[in-house]
C-alpha cells in the first residue's frame, strides 16, 4: 500500500481545482441565488449550459425534497425515474416507514398527549416542592436564567446532592423538564435521517417554521410536542385552510402569540383565562393530598394569575396571522383589520395551559359586537363563528395563495424564485382551494425548478447540511444532544427560534465567520468520530473501491459531492498527480487522513449548496 | 487504506500552492491591528450588559427619601444610610442610594464616570420574561415580528463593509436577539476555542490552509467571501494569544461565566482586532420568592454583577475615554413585597451607564413617586424613560450613528428626549 501517493495530497488538489476550477468550467456550482444578474452558465465550450442531464435533475431532485440522497439513492431513483419518485413522495401515507418508527419508540416523551407530558415532566417548581417535602432544599436559584449562562463549576457537595435528587425523581417517576426539548430535536433529527417519507418531513420542517412557535416560551415547552406530531405533520400535504385552522386552534400557538389571554373590553365578566378550581385540582394530584403547603401555593397561584391576568385586547395573533402566517406583510390590511381580527378571536384562549392545555372558546371573554375584516362584514353575535370566518377568509385569499407560492418557491427553487414559477403555483393554490399536494407538485414539475440556474442555487441550512453528510456518508446516530448542539451552534437551534418569523430561508441567514467555522469544525468531528452518539464506517466505505489512490478520490467525490467536477479540474488534478513531488510514498504511517480528506469534503463550499 | 501522515504534512500545502492557491492578504488586518482608524483616537466601544429575569430596580437603586417605600416592603426593604455599624443603602445624592452589594460602584460615581437612569424600561406593559426581552432586544416593543436586533441595525446603518470580523461580538453559545440579522456578528462561547479544530502541529496548520484554500475561489460567492474573512479572523485571534492574558493591576473579575465573559471583552478591546459593540448577559434576577435584602439572592447577584463591571472598566482603565458599558433589563419588580419575601413582575426599573464620557454622579430621569395614585396599573413603578432614548442617546452621542429611525422603527427618537448623561 504505500506505493501510493499520498491521496491526501490528490484531494486537496481535487478539490482546489475544482474549487479554482469551477466557475469558468461548468458553472454549475454557481447559486443564482446569492449572484444576482449574474451570466447563464457557460459549457466547456463557451456555449450555454440549457439542461439538466438525467443524472443531474435526479441529484437535484434528492437534494430538495429530501434531507439530501444516501449512498445508492441516485442510482435507485435513476432506474425508477424521477416522476415515479416524486409521486411516491407527494403520499407519503403510502411509504412504509418501519425503520424510523422502530427507532422512534425508544423515546417517550414524543409519543405523551400534553397532560401526560405535564405530569411527567413537571415544572422546576412542582419538582421543587416535591424535592422539599422529601426534606431536600435546592438552593435558591431565581429562574429565567440568561440564555448564554451554561452552569457555573459543581462542587462534591453538590454533585453529591444531585445525585439524590436524581434519585428522588426517580421514585417519583418525575423527569426534568429540558429533556422534553431535548427528546423532541431528537426525534426531528432521527426523522429526517431515517425517515422514508422524506418530502413530509421536509415539508414539517418548513410550516413549523412558518407556524413557529417558540419551545422556550412558558407553557410551550409542554405543548409543542404535540403541535407538532398532532397539528403540522398530518396537514403538511393536505388544504392550506386545515392547517391554518389547526394552528389557531392549537393551546401551542394560542399561548405564544398571547391570544388565551385575549378579551373584549367590554366582556360580562373580568375574564380569567382559566378557572381556579381546575388549577386546584391540578395542585392536589401533583402536589399529593393533604399537603400543608397547600395554603401557600394557594397564595403564589393566586399572584400568578394576578400577574396574567387578562387586560383587555391582544392583537399579537391577529397581526401575525396575517403579516407571517397567510397575507404576508404587504398583503393589502390596515391597521384596523388587525383590530377587527382580534375582535373576532377574542375568546380562542386555552384550558389548563401549563397542565396539558386544550382549546376552548370562552363566550365570556368574547366580543360580540360586529366587525368588518378585509371589506367583509362579520355579523354580530357570530360567537366562535367570527374565528371561523376569519380563517377562511385569509386561507383563501390571493394574497395568501400569492405569500405560500413565494414562500415554498424559495424553498424548492431559489432565494429569489423567477416571477413565473410564484403566479403559476399562486394560481394553482387558488383554483385547488388550497391544496398544498398540489401547489409544491406545481412547483417541483415547473422548468424554474428544473433550470440549470437553480441547480446547486440553495445553500443547506444547518440542520440540512448535518444531516445530509450522516445520510451521505450512511453514518448511523441517535440524535442525541452532542450531534444537536453543532446546529445550535451553526445558528439554528431547533424549535427554538424565538421571534415568529421562524428562521429566514436564504443563504445571507447561514452564512456567516461563525457559523462557518462551526460548519467546518462540524465536517472533521463528524468524519474523525467525534460525536458521541454518531458513527462513521469509513472503513467500511471504502472497501471494495479499489486500492489506488485515484479510485479512492473518485469515490468520494463522487458520494459526497455527486462528481461535479469539470474536465478540466480533471485534467489539472491528473497532472498534479503525476508530479513526482507530490507523488512519494512513506511507509509505516496511521491511517487517519481519510478522516481529513472526508471532513475537507464534507467543510467545503460545495457540501454547502444544493 | 494507507494514507501517510507525513506525506499530507510535508506536501499538503505545496499542493496547495502549486494549483495556483495564494491566499489574500488579510485586508482588514492592516487597518484593525495596532492601528489607529480615526485620526488617532481608538476605535469608539460600546459593551451592552443584559440582566435577564426581570432585576428589581427599587433595591437596586433605593429610593430611600420614599417613605412608602418602607411601608410597601416590610422585609424586603433596604435600611437609609446612615453613619455606624449597620449596613445600609449607600447614599448618592440624598434621595437614592446604592444596594449595599453595589459597593464597588460608589467610586466610579463619586468620579463621576457612572450614571444611573431610574423608571426606566419597555413601555409595553408585558409581564412575560420571554417577550418583554424579545421587545428589548427587538428594540420594537409590541412588535413581534421584527426580525433583527436593535444592535445589528446599528451596524447595519452605519455599515462598514470592511469591518473586522469581531465588530460585534456576543459572549456566548448563541447569538443574542439583540445582535441577530444581516450585519456579521459572532457569538463566541470561549476565545481560546475560536478556530478550526484540526488538531495540533503541522498537520493541523496544513489542514487548516487546505480548507482555506477551498474557500479562496470567486470572489462573488458569499461562502467564498465568508469564509476569507474566517481564516482572517482565525489568524488574527491566533496573534492575539487568548491563553496569555494578563488583566490590569485591580481588576479582579469573578471567577464565573460573566466574570470570563467580561474578561474576553476587555482582552478583545485591548487587542485593537476591531471590537466595536460587545454583548453579555447575566441571569437569576427573577426573584420571587427569599429576595433578601441587605444580604440574600439578590444581593449575591449584585456582588457578582459590580464586580464583574468593576474590574471590566479597571481593566479598560487606560482607554476608558473610548468605552461606554449599559446595562439593560426586560422590566422591573412590583412594588409591594409579596407573600414569600419576594416580589413579583413588575414595570419599570433602573440603567447604569459607564464611561469616561459620561456625565456621571447623578440619577437622571422623572421620579414618579410610589404612592398608590403614582404608580403603573396601580402595582408597578412607573416608566418616564423610554430604553431607546438612553440607548439612542449612546448609539448617536458615542458611537456617531445618525439613522436612529432605522435602528428603532415606529419610535421618533428626539436629541431633545436624550438625558443628557453623555458628554455631546
Amino acid at each position: 500500500m504505500n506505493k501510493q501517493p499520498s491521496i491526501f495530497v490528490r484531494v486537496c488538489s481535487i478539490l482546489l481545482t475544482s474549487a479554482l476550477g469551477f466557475s469558468s468550467a461548468t458553472g454549475l456550482t454557481q447559486g443564482s441565488a446569492a449572484q444576482k444578474g449574474k451570466a447563464a452558465p457557460k459549457s466547456p465550450a463557451g456555449k450555454k449550459v440549457t439542461a439538466l442531464t438525467e443524472e443531474q435533475k435526479v441529484i437535484h431532485l434528492l437534494d430538495r425534497i429530501t434531507f439530501g440522497p444516501r449512498p445508492g439513492d441516485v442510482k435507485r431513483v435513476l432506474q425508477m425515474g424521477w416522476e415515479k419518485y416524486l409521486d411516491e413522495q407527494l403520499h407519503p401515507e403510502r411509504i412504509a416507514d418501519q425503520v424510523v418508527e422502530q427507532k422512534l419508540r425508544a423515546i417517550p416523551s414524543i409519543h405523551m398527549t400534553s397532560e401526560q407530558l405535564a405530569a411527567t415532566y413537571p415544572p422546576p417548581q412542582v419538582i421543587r416542592r416535591a424535592l422539599e417535602e422529601r426534606g431536600i432544599k435546592l438552593p435558591d436559584q431565581p429562574g429565567s436564567g440568561a440564555l448564554s449562562q451554561p452552569p457555573e463549576k459543581v462542587t462534591a457537595e453538590e454533585l453529591a446532592r444531585r445525585r439524590q435528587v436524581q434519585r428522588v425523581l426517580q421514585e417519583l417517576g418525575y423527569k426534568p423538564p429540558q429533556q422534553l426539548i431535548q427528546e423532541l430535536q431528537q426525534a426531528k433529527l432521527l426523522r429526517a435521517v431515517y425517515s422514508e417519507r422524506q418530502l413530509q418531513e421536509v415539508m414539517t420542517d418548513f410550516w413549523m417554521n412558518h407556524f413557529n412557535v417558540f419551545a422556550g416560551k412558558g407553557a410551550d415547552r409542554w405543548l409543542i410536542t404535540a403541535y407538532e406530531r398532532d397539528v403540522i405533520r398530518p396537514r403538511v400535504l393536505g388544504k392550506f385552510e386545515d392547517l391554518l385552522r389547526a394552528t389557531a386552534q392549537s393551546p401551542a400557538m394560542l399561548f405564544y402569540l398571547d391570544n388565551w389571554l385575549s378579551a373584549s373590553p367590554n366582556a360580562r365578566i373580568a375574564a380569567r383565562p382559566f378557572r381556579l378550581g381546575e388549577r386546584f385540582r391540578r395542585l392536589n394530584q401533583v402536589g399529593r393530598q393533604n399537603n400543608p403547603r397547600v395554603e401557600q401555593q394557594r397564595e403564589q397561584m393566586l399572584r400568578q394569575l394576578q400577574q396574567r391576568r387578562v387586560r383587555g385586547l391582544n392583537e399579537n395573533y391577529a397581526r401575525e396571522i396575517m403579516e407571517l402566517h397567510t397575507l404576508g406583510v404587504d398583503g393589502g390590511y390596515t391597521q384596523k383589520d388587525v383590530q377587527e381580527v382580534a375582535r373576532c378571536f377574542t375568546g380562542w384562549t386555552i384550558r389548563n395551559p401549563r397542565g396539558g392545555g386544550e382549546f376552548y372558546f370562552n363566550p365570556a371573554m368574547h366580543d360580540d359586537g360586529e366587525k368588518i375584516v378585509l371589506g367583509r362584514k362579520i355579523p354580530a353575535g357570530g360567537g366562535i363563528k367570527d374565528g371561523e370566518m376569519v380563517i377562511k377568509i385569509l386561507a383563501h385569499h390571493p394574497s395568501t395563495a400569492r405569500f405560500i407560492a413565494t414562500k415554498l418557491a424559495r424553498k424548492f427553487v431559489s432565494d429569489n424564485p423567477p416571477p413565473s414559477v410564484i403566479e403559476r403555483a399562486a394560481k394553482v393554490f387558488l383554483q385547488t382551494e388550497g391544496d398544498i399536494r398540489a401547489v409544491v407538485r406545481s412547483i417541483l414539475t415547473s422548468p424554474e425548478f428544473w433550470s440549470v440556474e437553480s441547480y446547486r442555487a440553495k445553500i443547506k441550512t444547518p440542520f440540512e447540511m448535518t444531516v445530509s453528510a450522516v445520510r451521505a456518508l450512511g453514518a448511523d446516530t441517535n440524535g442525541g444532544p452532542p450531534f444537536h448542539r453543532w446546529i445550535a451552534q451553526m445558528g439554528e437551534p431547533l424549535f427554538m427560534c424565538e421571534p415568529p418569523t421562524g428562521y429566514d430561508d436564504t443563504a445571507e441567514r447561514w452564512v456567516n465567520t461563525g457559523a462557518l467555522l462551526a460548519r467546518m469544525n462540524f465536517a472533521l468531528a463528524l468524519a474523525a468520530n467525534r460525536i458521541p452518539g454518531t458513527r462513521v464506517h469509513l472503513d467500511k466505505l471504502t472497501q471494495g473501491v479499489g486500492e489506488r489512490a485515484e479510485q479512492v478520490t473518485d469515490y468520494f467525490i463522487k458520494l459526497l459531492l455527486h462528481g461535479n467536477i469539470s474536465p478540466q479540474t480533471r485534467a489539472a488534478l491528473d497532472q498534479s498527480l503525476r508530479d513526482p513531488q507530490l507523488a512519494q510514498p512513506e511507509a509505516g504511517e496511521k491511517q487517519t487522513d481519510v478522516a481529513k480528506i472526508v471532513g475537507l469534503i464534507l467543510g467545503s463550499p460545495e457540501f454547502q449548496r444544493q | 487504506m494507507a494514507i501517510t501522515r507525513r506525506f499530507f504534512i510535508k506536501n499538503g500545502g505545496i499542493a496547495l500552492a502549486s494549483l495556483g492557491a495564494v491566499l489574500q492578504s488579510p485586508s482588514f488586518l492592516a487597518r484593525a491591528v495596532g492601528q489607529t482608524p480615526n485620526d488617532g483616537r481608538r476605535r469608539k466601544v460600546f459593551i451592552t450588559i443584559f440582566q435577564r429575569g426581570a432585576a428589581d430596580g427599587l433595591n437596586v437603586v433605593v429610593p430611600y427619601g420614599e417613605q412608602t417605600y418602607y411601608e410597601l416592603r416590610p422585609a424586603l426593604a433596604i435600611p437609609r444610610p446612615k453613619g455606624g455599624e449597620q449596613v445600609t443603602a449607600i447614599d448618592l445624592d440624598g434621595f437614592f442610594g446604592l444596594h449595599p452589594a453595589l459597593a464597588p460602584f460608589k467610586p466610579l460615581y463619586d468620579s463621576g464616570e457612572l450614571a444611573i437612569i431610574h423608571a426606566v424600561g419597555s413601555p409595553d406593559s408585558t409581564r412575560s420574561h420571554f417577550d418583554a426581552q424579545d421587545y428589548m432586544e427587538s428594540g420594537t416593543p409590541g412588535v413581534k415580528s421584527t426580525r433583527d436586533g436593535w444592535l445589528n441595525r446599528y451596524l447595519q446603518v452605519k455599515a462598514d463593509p470592511k469591518a473586522s470580523p469581531f465588530r460585534a461580538v456576543a459572549m456566548g453559545p448563541n447569538l443574542p436577539r439583540a445582535l441577530q440579522g444581516k450585519a456579521p456578528s459572532l457569538a463566541i462561547n470561549n476565545l481560546n476555542e475560536f478556530g478550526l479544530r484540526t488538531g495540533s502541529g503541522q498537520a493541523g496548520e496544513r489542514l487548516q490552509s487546505s480548507f482555506e484554500a477551498l474557500y479562496a475561489q470567486s470572489v462573488n460567492d458569499p461562502l467564498s467571501s465568508t469564509g476569507r474573512e474566517t481564516f482572517e479572523a482565525v489568524k488574527l485571534l491566533k496573534q492575539v494569544n487568548p491563553g496569555q492574558y494578563q488583566p490590569a493591576a485591580g481588576a479582579n473579575y469573578p471567577r464565573t461565566r460573566f466574570g470570563d465573559s467580561l474578561r474576553q471583552i476587555a482582552q478583545l478591546i485591548k487587542s485593537d482586532i476591531g471590537l466595536e459593540v460587545a454583548f453579555t448577559d447575566l441571569g437569576g434576577w427573577d426573584t420571587h420568592a427569599n429576595q433578601g435584602a441587605v444580604q440574600g439572592q439578590l444581593a449575591n447577584r449584585l456582588t457578582e454583577f459590580a464586580q464583574g463591571i468593576a474590574a471590566l472598566y479597571t481593566d479598560l482603565k487606560e482607554r476608558a475615554g473610548e468605552v461606554v458599558i449599559l446595562t439593560m433589563t426586560e422590566f422591573g419588580r412590583t412594588v409591594r413585597e409579596n407573600g414569600n419575601r419576594g416580589t413579583d413582575h413588575g414595570h419599570a426599573s433602573c440603567m447604569f451607564v459607564l464611561g469616561g464620557e459620561v456625565k456621571g454622579r447623578q440619577v437622571y430621569g422623572t421620579w414618579p413617586g410610589l404612592k398608590d395614585e403614582q404608580l403603573f396599573e396601580g402595582r408597578d413603578l412607573k416608566l418616564t424613560t423610554d430604553f431607546r432614548d438612553v440607548i439612542g442617546e449612546v448609539v448617536a452621542r458615542h458611537l456617531g450613528a445618525k439613522n436612529l429611525s432605522s435602528i428603532f422603527p415606529g419610535y421618533q427618537i428626539k436629541e431633545a428626549n436624550f438625558k443628557g448623561f453623555l458628554r455631546a
